[in-house]
């Protein structure tokens, strides 16, 4: 059997040195992908669309903990030297903004049509492990089910995921309790590991071994293989945060009334920064969006969240009428009602909900807390 | 955990209504009519089916969306009804509209009352007000098939006589065998009837096979709360009592994480469900 000369099969690793990452880029571009990757606005790194290597956060990291993110140089080059930023990929998978349908008022009555949206075709450059499991849990939720979100599935189907594996970790992170991290290990076209000058990239897909090998590369040396686990090593060892995830979904289920949810509520603003940040978070609401007349009306559906109060409004009142029971459902939902409804958690241990919490409540405490003390019975 | 067996989605795009015309309302109360709908695209109305105890999302361009259970009979051919109170946004929309007028459709969802499951079997329907609009195509099932069945009731409360709904069908639904027993809370000078709550009935209710009886009870969370306690009573095991549940419902395909109570989608895991499988939920005050 001679191997395809034009496909770098899956598992297969292939050096390029870091000046060389643009061409990666430039045949991206050639085939009509958006690249989306990593750039500083606003003191943070956020995902946007990129261009140029140069757009990329060359030389900074970020710093996290409990309430609290901020950027820092580094004392070298890398390009991919930070953790997570409060964007993840879920905004181009699932816009935080897009038309479901649109009706119109016709002589004969309303018309109601299907709003096209020829899916964007994005590549993601630096997809890390957690966001990977990220997708994989968004993909349950919006294409495993009886009902599969046109919107969703059509971005999910031609995205291109190159991963970067981490070869450091926030305090924030707890990747390693969640067993999603750090390393690459699935779901991803490409994975890079960045060593100081070069990368390593690991092949994941036919379609990412196609693109390879049409990209100039290196074998790679014994020394440069080892420096890359080493690397990667590196990241597992930076991770100190935990969270005890055994028998979890009932441990929470059955701690319905348990004080610290009082506790938490007291603390928490209901802001819903944790939601808006989370990676798998899904909730949606769908306003009506209508010309004066109310002749052309189209639906939009935006994000949403459980700690909106309106969220759980029916006839009679707001079934979660304090930010208490908003709290609960959040943690129980994520933790464990995800597993009844999509057979796998709804946390990735990314730490993003820890981070970007104004007041720091951090959801591995809550998890110990919470097996800590029982409730009265 | 669906509770029972998936139910095929509906064909073609997920989020599009499609346009039915209001082909006759009836006002059934103060407050709330019955809309007979038809599609205006025929291969649509030829392919439509439901089963009891489901529900569509009713759509009012610049309004919104409302859930709203079907209450007609599910036989094919069979017109499409819809029993709304007017409560909010949507309802009131759908209020003002007249015969001819338009408006979109998208269902149906959320699953059904076990009625393959329960033959052979008693039924005793339990409900009160607008309650009893997602369980009249349950009534009028067990009745097409009456032979099928075993003791078939329905204790229905209203709060006062104007607020009964179908009152017409009642002679009807006890000439093909349903026992009937209306409660309502306050009387009026014509009411010769019960008064008091609904549960009251099924406590008195004399009961042939309490092990092969199953209630279908559709209300408020504590009166079924309080159905269920008074069906154990009456030694109606846990796994017979079936209940339909209400929250804020939005997308009705388990998209939108509106409807969750614990573990369930009320839109598709429901908004009918077996009283046990849920029973550790109801009590817990905000979830
Ligand atoms: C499965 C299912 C089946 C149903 N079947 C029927 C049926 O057959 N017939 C029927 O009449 N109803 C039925 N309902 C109930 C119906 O869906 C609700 O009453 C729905 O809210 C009506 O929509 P609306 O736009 O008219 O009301 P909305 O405008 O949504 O208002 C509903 C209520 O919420 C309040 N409210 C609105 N907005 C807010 C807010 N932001 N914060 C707090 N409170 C607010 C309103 O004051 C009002 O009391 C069903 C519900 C479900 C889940
Ligand atoms: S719950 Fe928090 S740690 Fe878990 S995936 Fe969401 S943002 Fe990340
Ligand atoms: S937990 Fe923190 S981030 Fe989430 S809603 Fe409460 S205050 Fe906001």
């Amino acid at each position: 059997m001679t191997a395809d000369p034009g496909l770098i099969p899956i598992g297969g690793e292939r050096r390029i040195p870091s000046d060389r990452l643009q061409d990666l880029i430039d045949l991206l571009r050639q085939d009509d992908y958006s690249v989306v990757g990593p750039t500083v606005d606003q003191e943070a790194i956020v995902y946007d669309e990129v261009t140029s290597v140069d757009q990329l956060p060359r030389g900074w990291t970020d710093e996290q903990g409990p309430g609290t993110y901020r950027l820092a140089r580094r004392e070298d080059d890398a390009l991919f030297g930070y953790v997570v930023g409060p964007h993840s990929w879920k905004k181009y998978l699932f816009p935080p903004l897009s038309t479901l349908s649109a009706a119109d008022r016709t002589e004969q009555g309303w018309e109601m049509r299907r709003v096209e949206e020829a899916p964007p075709k994005y590549a993601f450059l630096g997809v890390r492990a957690c966001e990977l499991a990220a997708i994989a849990v968004q993909d349950r939720v919006f294409a495993g089910g009886p009902y599969v979100d046109p919107i969703y599935s059509g971005r999910r189907q031609s995205a291109f995921l190159i991963a970067v594996n981490c070869t450091q970790a926030a305090s924030t992170c707890f990747c390693t309790s969640m067993r999603t991290g750090p390393r690459c290990c699935t779901g991803f076209d490409l994975a890079l590991t960045e060593l100081p000058g070069e990368f390593v990239i690991e092949v994941g897909s036919d379609r990412g071994g196609t693109l390879l090998a049409r990209l100039t590369t290196d074998a790679c040396s014994a020394r440069t293989l080892a420096a890359a686990e080493a690397a990667r090593q590196q990241a597992v060892d930076q991770i100190t945060r935990r969270m005890d995830t055994t028998d979890i979904r009932n441990v929470l289920l059955t701690q319905l009334e348990h004080p610290r949810w009082q506790e938490t509520g007291e603390r928490c603003l209901s802001c819903t920064n944790c939601t808006m940040v989370c990676p798998t978070c899904f909730c949606s609401t769908v306003e009506e969006v209508a010309d004066l007349k109310t002749e052309h009306v189209e639906r939009q559906r935006r994000w949403d969240s459980c700690f909106n109060p309106e969220f759980s409004y029916v006839h009679g009142g707001l079934v979660r009428n304090d930010i208490r029971s908003r709290y609960r459902q959040w943690l129980t939902h994520k933790l464990a009602s995800w597993q009844d409804q999509f057979g796998t958690s709804g946390c990735v241990g990314c730490g993003r909900c820890i981070t970007w919490c104004p007041v720091g409540i951090d959801l591995t405490e809550e998890v110990a807390a919470l097996r800590e003390k029982p409730a009265c019975p | 955990m669906p509770v029972s067996p998936a139910l095929a989605p509906p064909q073609g795009d997920i989020w599009t209504p499609h346009a039915v015309r209001i082909v006759d309302v009836v006002q059934d109360t103060d407050d709330t009519r019955t809309y007979h709908v038809a599609f205006d695209d025929a291969r649509q109305a030829a392919r439509y089916a439901f089963r009891p105890g489901q529900f569509n999302m009713l759509y009012v361009p610049g309004a919104g969306e409302a859930a709203i259970s079907i209450s007609s009979r599910s036989r094919s051919g069979s017109p499409l009804l819809h029993t709304i109170r007017t409560v909010g946004n949507v309802t009131g929309a759908l209020e003002r509209m007249r015969v001819g007028d338009t408006f979109g459709l998208r269902g149906p969802f959320g699953s059904c009352w076990p009625l393959e499951e329960l033959r052979g079997q008693h039924i005793i329907f339990i409900t009160g007000g607008i309650g009893l609009a997602p369980l009249r195509p349950a009534i009028y099932h067990v009745l097409d098939h009456r032979e099928d069945y075993g003791d078939v009731a329905l204790l229905y409360g209203a709060r006062t006589p104007d607020g009964l709904l179908y009152e017409g069908e009642y002679r009807d639904w006890i000439a093909d065998g349903l026992r009937v027993q209306v409660t309502v809370d306050r009387a009026d000078p014509r009411w010769a009837g019960y008064v008091g709550v609904v549960t009251l009935l099924l406590d008195r209710l004399p009961l042939s096979d309490p092990a092969n009886t199953h209630v279908l009870c559709c209300g408020p969370e504590v009166m079924m709360h309080y159905t269920a306690l008074s069906a154990f009573r009456q030694r109606i095991p846990a796994q017979n009592v079936w209940i339909s549940m209400e929250r804020n419902m939005n997308c009705a395909i388990g998209l939108c994480g509106h409807c969750q109570f614990g573990p369930s989608f009320l839109c598709k895991d429901g908004p009918v469900l077996r009283y046990d499988r849920v029973a550790p939920f109801l009590p817990v005050r905000g979830l």
